[in-house]
């Protein structure tokens, strides 16, 4: 069995796969290390979940690996994948071994997301150095040890964004400003305590960048308040001296490989379309982790990728699991919800992301089964466990999951 | 003469509601929490009132790693105020790899009793 990735889901994946039985497991990952991002996260809160404490993301990363290493898994690093074919043949490049064939029964994608930049922003400017990522800053801090500017402005409020917000002041740089286009704050309500009330960093909602100066390197930005339709209004805009400027503004699943298979993608994760076993829309290929779609803890991506190893693994033996027999299809105010399919007979999870917040609501999932929440918000996954029980009066083929503002009078 | 009541806000970190919690402090030292919607908002704004505490992740330098940098934490929350300070006392230590996670880099930081450990394996570099 191949894996593509060593991030947690890549790790968590190859676990569920020996677990099912598969004997040969390779992971591949092009990083020096396995791990993935969680090895340039530095800061805690990552476990609480899977290891029933609060870990940081090296030591996430580390206790998986060995986990991995103890069960015979093989890690290949410095390594890329350069295609999968879809008899599972899978073509891979690295300085040790050059461009080397590997044949598998059965493959996990498990590639992760890649940072939006700023193309994916168009903000007006020449293109001077001091523009990147936010994960990329942190990456130079917390590993490379570069500090990447000394005036910095923070564009997106992301959890990454406002946690690197804390980490350059905390390295001694000025953090001039957080600038969020939306009303509201993308990241957790414990980053914007701890990161910027913390050190009085100001935090400027639906207001947004609009240009940036300087030629060979960055000398400032225009930012601006955004109107109702986020368009900006430059008459009552200002101007921010900085010489760097950090991107939060979201992921994307990286799904190269994915496209190069002709997998089904969902317009809306980005991510394979796929079944309650997290298998694709092409056999024998299973994905996992923020590939997918865009998780909010590691430890939810560590769940899904068990599942994915165990389920992959089981196909690799010739023990595929029974197909699905419900599809799953976001109706109102529900923005995504995953996997696509699920079975009547077994219990499943599905993530789900809302479009818009409520407080308090009622998640339904067609007529056979509804339950109340406290509330809701766009930024965080509503996790729903479906039972074989919820579905024993169901006889359809699609189930609506809708959330919806709870009525009057009900409990 | 009964002193004027002393009112802090917090905004609550308990989940993404994000409460606005206010505590009022009387003369007498007794708090009143406010604008809480659970009691984990009133145990945050209790806590944050009284003794307001941070888990600190940092880096320290390394030389001959296969990165320049280990990443470290307090194994303990340390009070919020020392957070910039401890952070400095470690920017001025260079470390030599081979490390091993959970290695104390700083004993006793600046007399807390709470040890900053490295939070993973830094093999030399190759």
């Amino acid at each position: 069995m191949l894996v593509v990735g060593a991030g947690p889901a890549g790790l968590a994946a190859a676990l569920g796969a020996r677990e099912a039985g598969a004997e040969h497991v390779l992971i591949v990952d092009r990083e020096p290390e396995a791990g993935g991002i969680l090895n340039q996260c530095i800061h805690s809160g990552f476990g609480l979940h899977h290891f029933k404490q609060e870990l940081t993301g090296p030591e996430y990363a580390q206790r998986f690996l060995e986990q991995v290493l103890e069960r015979e898994v093989d890690v290949l690093t410095d390594a890329y994948v350069l295609d999968v074919d879809r008899e599972r043949r899978a073509a891979l490049m690295s300085p040790e071994h050059g461009v080397r064939d590997v044949a598998a029964r059965s493959v996990v994608l498990a590639m992760g997301a890649r940072e939006r930049t700023r193309g994916a922003v168009r903000i007006p400017g020449e293109r001077p150095a001091g523009v990147m990522t936010a994960g990329f800053a942190q990456k130079l801090v917390n590993q490379a040890g570069y500090l990447p500017g000394r005036r910095v402005v923070v564009l997106g409020s992301g959890d990454i964004g406002l946690i690197m917000a804390r980490r350059l002041v905390l390295e001694g740089a000025k953090v001039q400003g957080v600038f969020e286009i939306l009303p509201h704050v993308n990241g957790l309500s414990r980053n914007v305590v701890q990161c910027l009330h913390d050190f009085e960093i100001p935090l400027h909602l639906s207001t947004t960048v609009t240009r940036i100066h300087g030629h060979d390197r960055v000398e400032g930005v225009s930012v601006a308040p955004v109107d109702e339709a986020l368009r900006p209004l430059p008459e009552r805009g200002w101007e921010v001296p900085c010489d760097t400027l950090l991107l939060s503004i979201g992921l994307i699943p990286e799904n190269e490989l994915s496209r190069r298979l002709r997998l089904r993608l969902d317009p809306v994760t980005a991510g394979p379309v796929v079944t309650s076993g997290m298998e694709t829309s092409r056999d024998g290929v299973f994905a996992c982790g923020n590939v997918v779609h865009i998780h909010d803890l590691v430890d939810y991506v560590t769940q899904e990728s068990l599942l994915a190893g165990r389920n992959a693994g089981a196909y690799a033996l010739g023990n595929a699991a029974s197909p699905d027999n419900v599809r799953l299809v976001p109706g109102e105010n529900v923005h995504s919800c995953v996997p696509h399919t699920i079975t009547t007979d077994r219990e499943h999870v599905v993530y789900l992301r809302v479009s818009r917040s409520l407080k308090p609501c009622t998640l339904r999932l067609g007529a056979s089964y509804e339950r109340p929440l406290r509330y809701v918000v766009p930024g965080e996954t509503v996790m729903l466990k479906v039972r074989p029980r919820f579905l024993e009066a169901f006889h359809g083929d699609t189930l609506h999951v809708d959330v919806v503002p709870r009525e009057e009078g009900e409990a | 003469m009964n002193a004027p009541a002393r009112r802090t806000g917090y905004l609550c970190i308990g989940c993404p509601l994000g409460c606005r919690l206010e505590v009022v402090e009387d003369e007498t030292g007794e708090v009143e929490v406010r604008g809480n919607s659970c009691k984990r908002g009133l145990e945050f704004a209790r806590q944050e009132h009284r003794d307001p505490r941070r888990m600190v992740a940092t880096t320290v330098r390394v030389v001959g790693g296969r990165w320049a940098r280990l990443p470290v934490k307090t194994v303990e929350a340390v009070p919020k105020a020392e957070v910039v300070a401890l952070c400095r006392a470690l920017h001025a230590l260079t470390l030599t790899a081979p490390i091993t996670m959970g290695t104390v880099v700083l004993a006793d930081a600046l007399g807390t009793g709470i040890d900053v450990v490295a939070t993973r394996d830094l093999p030399a570099h190759t």
